[in-house]
């Protein structure tokens, strides 16, 4: 479970996304479960325009975003930074067939993690996004997510400049176990 | 090296696409795109150069955007082995426009004809059922190539899978356009899509 030190009600974040995405005509939302997007996701398979889409690994995403731009269909894939490591050979399908492509990535490995094997991939993620040709730009607070959500969108999909969004943890919530 | 009894890659590909009418055609990483395009260069043919392991993806994106075409993936054993996963995607959401075949020579071939996982243990066509894509089939005969052929173009009850043995002949490269823009604008337009 997540919990934040000074929001104890549900956050409505994800709820800005859903409906940036909706404005963009998002149609193909690819994920792999995740505790940071699990309500978006949520919002998404209840959604009648938009399809999400189970994911058994992060890279079928990429390449599935590329069929749908082929298709005629705009798309945004939803994961972890865990998640980036396993996409980097699929993310160079992006600039060879220059594809809008959007991904919002919810961060582990920073802001209070207690878990020492998501650090490395976490730490790394920003650096893999932009050596891949990826522009990077990040949430840290849920008063920024919709303003940076919309030009995040609006580069992938009007001006085909491939873009992450890192919402960080210090946004979703340190995950926290207790005994 | 090649058993008789195995079928040759090209004419599987061209049996395939012979009648292709409105069909949207993904070759994946390898000799499989070699072979589409040997069949005859199309507006419609989708060629993957790189990006190893993608081309189910890929044609399940396509097929999710445009429901009323059939989408046909044509792959080798090494770049779906690489991509099975996508398999169990494919068999969860179900789109019946989707037609994935699989050339299996056993071998990569590409690289030198390393023997690949489906010559000794890993059955394809075991691997898609059990990911929930019901038509499955060993495809061993013409015959059942051009019947697969045939059922392609009805968009209602796929999704289906076709592994197709085949022998391990080193043939002439047919070499496609590779620059990837090219050729997914030109699917593109054809779909009546406008550049941005």
């Amino acid at each position: 479970m997540h919990a934040r030190a000074d929001d104890t009600t549900a956050p409505n974040w994800p709820d800005d996304i859903f409906a940036t995405l909706q404005r963009f005509d998002v149609r193909q939302v690819p994920y792999v479960p995740d505790a940071g997007h699990s309500k978006l996701i949520q919002r998404v398979l209840a959604s009648s325009t938009m399809r999400g889409i189970a994911l058994t690994t992060e890279e079928e995403g990429v390449a599935l975003l590329a069929g749908a731009w082929a298709g005629g269909q705009r798309g945004v894939l939803l994961m972890q930074s865990s998640g980036v490591g396993n996409c980097i050979n699929m993310l160079s399908l992006i600039p060879i067939l220059r594809f809008p492509f959007l991904t919002l990535v919810t961060m582990r490995g920073e802001w209070g993690e207690f878990n020492p094997w998501q650090v490395p991939m976490g730490s790394t993620t920003q650096g893999v996004f932009e050596l891949s040709g990826v522009q990077v730009l990040r949430a840290s607070d849920a008063a920024e997510v919709p303003a940076v959500l919309e030009a995040a969108a609006a580069q992938a999909y009007n001006a085909l400049t491939p873009t992450a969004v890192l919402l960080s943890q210090r946004l979703i919530g340190a995950k926290v176990f207790t005994k | 090296m090649s058993k008789a009894n195995l079928l040759d890659r090209r004419q599987v590909v061209s049996t395939l696409l012979a009648n292709r009418k409105d069909v949207v055609a993904i070759g994946g990483l390898g000799a499989s795109t070699n072979d589409m395009c040997a069949a005859g260069d199309h507006v419609r043919n989708f060629y993957l150069w790189g990006g190893m392991g993608g081309a189910a993806m890929i044609g399940l994106g396509l097929a999710l955007a445009q429901p009323g075409l059939p989408v046909l993936v044509i792959t080798g054993d090494g770049e779906m082995l690489m991509g099975m996963g996508s398999l169990a995607t494919i068999g969860l959401q179900k789109p019946s426009n989707l037609s994935i075949v699989v050339l299996d020579n056993e071998a990569y071939g590409e690289t030198g004809g390393q023997t690949s996982h489906t010559s000794a243990a890993a059955d394809l066509v075991g691997v898609a059922r059990a990911c929930g894509i019901g038509d499955s089939r060993a495809v061993t005969t013409m015959a059942e190539v051009e019947a697969f052929a045939k059922a392609i173009h009805d968009v209602s009850a796929g999704p289906r899978f076709a592994n197709v043995k085949i022998d391990s002949a080193s043939l002439e490269r047919i070499l496609p356009s590779r620059d990837g823009t090219y050729i997914v604008n030109r699917i593109r337009g054809d779909l009546g899509f406008q550049p941005i």
